[in-house]
């Protein structure tokens, strides 16, 4: 049991990870990535987002829509879920959390249209997963998420003092370098299969 | 910083371009804003998701086109038709509501009738619903204006996304694979190694990456002959390959600002 967790969330943070194999996030991706502190406020709000939204689409799916033979409106139901959630987190938070409110109100209305958090709780569906083990690949999505952005703010702010030539500023080199950082990432392909023999 | 420069020269431009035409937009304009000036994908850089996961062959971009062409431009149908009903407070539900039912009717269609794509697109499918483009149409577009500059601007829009999408996937596919639409090239037989980093995650930030710098790099020239000035900094008037050649000199630096 624990096993299958653990290749669960080593694939989702390494192997498969959110934004630099699936492309998920990108938006934000780039968005934030510019300095560490809006980097890191974001991740934690998606990770908080991720987690609750799975804890209630895979519910939705499996005890509402499945039963009454209503598959077809996943993508609309869950949407509406996540948008709704989204709005009822921030409204939580400032009422009971103002200081963690301070630091990621800004970033949970972009989250609605954040397709790794939609994405993570499409694929929960799609794989069959569990409840727990949608817990456990949300949690690794969430990490994931969060070291790419943390890992590509330290980039960037380098490139900010690197002389780029002119035709490169701005958005090119940004995903070139991100192109190199994804291409270490490929570096752990075949690391669950070695670790946990399968 | 200059990045932020370089942002609001490229939202401004073409708004200039607009309030030139005295705001009023025209078939001609809706569309070439579309395709060109404003191209989605290249210009404004939305919808980055599925333009760098599908891009792995010329024809799931393709396909993934179609779906984006027919969700925006019906949405943007519905949206300005319910433009008058829909309450300012609860715009965006509604207009994610509207979008993913599109969604949902191209995913049904999808499965139905392509499975073999169904596989491949997978779940890029129902992303289209956070697709950026939908929902920035829908607000600074469909909104706000009638019905047929709306379907207009729904096609031109999905067109142009359209066309980033091929061209990225033929990029792909073509280096990555050695083919283009499933058919092998003659142009490399044996002598050409197809390079695999071209179909893996990093060759789609890459492709993409030198995508926008030849985009903004042509932008800025055609900018350039817009405004009329008469120094041509790199030389040779007019040729573009020429200023290609130079990689941004010191005189083209010079106009930055």
């Amino acid at each position: 049991m624990t096993k299958e967790f653990l290749i669960i969330i080593f694939s989702a943070i390494l192997v498969d990870n959110f934004v630099l194999s699936k492309f998920m996030g990108i938006c934000s991706f780039l968005g934030v990535s510019k300095n560490l502190k809006t980097a890191m406020g974001m991740s934690g709000a998606v990770v908080c987002v991720m987690l609750v939204a799975s804890a209630i689409t895979w519910p939705i799916q499996h005890l509402l829509l499945n039963p009454l033979k209503l598959g077809y409106l996943q993508t609309l139901v869950f949407i509406l879920v996540i948008a709704a959630l989204v709005q009822m987190i921030e409204m939580i938070m400032k009422k009971s959390m103002p200081p963690l409110h301070k630091a990621l109100g800004i970033y949970l209305p972009l989250i609605t249209t954040n397709c790794a958090v939609l994405g993570v709780t499409i694929l929960n569906i799609n794989s069959n997963y569990s409840f727990a083990e949608s817990m456990v690949n949300a949690l690794g999505a969430g990490i994931g998420f969060t070291l790419s952005l943390f890992l590509f703010s330290g980039v960037r702010s380098r490139i900010d003092k690197a002389d780029v030539p002119e035709a490169l500023k701005g958005l090119p080199i940004t995903l070139i370098s991100a192109s190199l950082v994804a291409v270490s990432f490929l570096g752990f392909k075949g690391l669950v299969e070695n670790l946990f023999g399968g | 910083m200059s990045e932020n420069k370089m942002k609001d020269s490229t939202y401004r431009s073409p708004d200039e371009r607009l309030a030139e035409k005295k705001s009023k937009y025209t078939p001609k304009s809706i569309f070439l804003n579309g395709v060109l000036f404003e191209n989605p994908a290249l210009r404004l850089v939305l919808g980055t998701c599925p333009l760098l996961a599908v891009t792995i062959s010329a024809k799931s971009s393709l396909f993934m086109g179609l779906a984006v062409i027919f969700v925006l431009t019906a949405s943007e149908a519905i949206i300005s038709l319910l433009r008058n009903v829909i309450p300012n407070k609860v715009r965006i539900p509604a207009f994610i509501t509207i979008i993913a039912t599109f969604v949902t009717i191209v995913q049904m269609l999808i499965s139905a009738y392509f499975p073999a794509l169904n596989e491949s697109l997978g779940i890029y499918i129902p992303l289209i619903v956070v697709n950026c483009i939908l929902l920035a149409r829908a607000e600074t577009f469909a909104s706000k204006q009638k019905v047929l500059p709306s379907i207009l601007d729904g096609l031109s829009m999905g067109t142009g996304f359209t066309l980033a999408l091929l061209l990225m996937g033929s990029i792909r596919e073509i280096l990555g694979c050695g083919t283009f639409f499933d058919m092998q090239l003659p142009l490399f037989g044996t002598v050409f190694e197809p390079m695999m980093f071209f179909m893996l995650p990093p060759g789609g930030f890459f492709v993409f990456g030198i995508c926008i710098c030849l985009v903004q790099f042509l932008m800025k020239k055609q900018e350039k002959h817009a405004s009329g000035k008469s120094s041509t900094p790199c030389g040779a008037a007019g040729d573009s390959s020429d200023c290609l050649s130079c990689g941004g000199c010191s005189l083209c630096k010079g106009k930055e600002e």
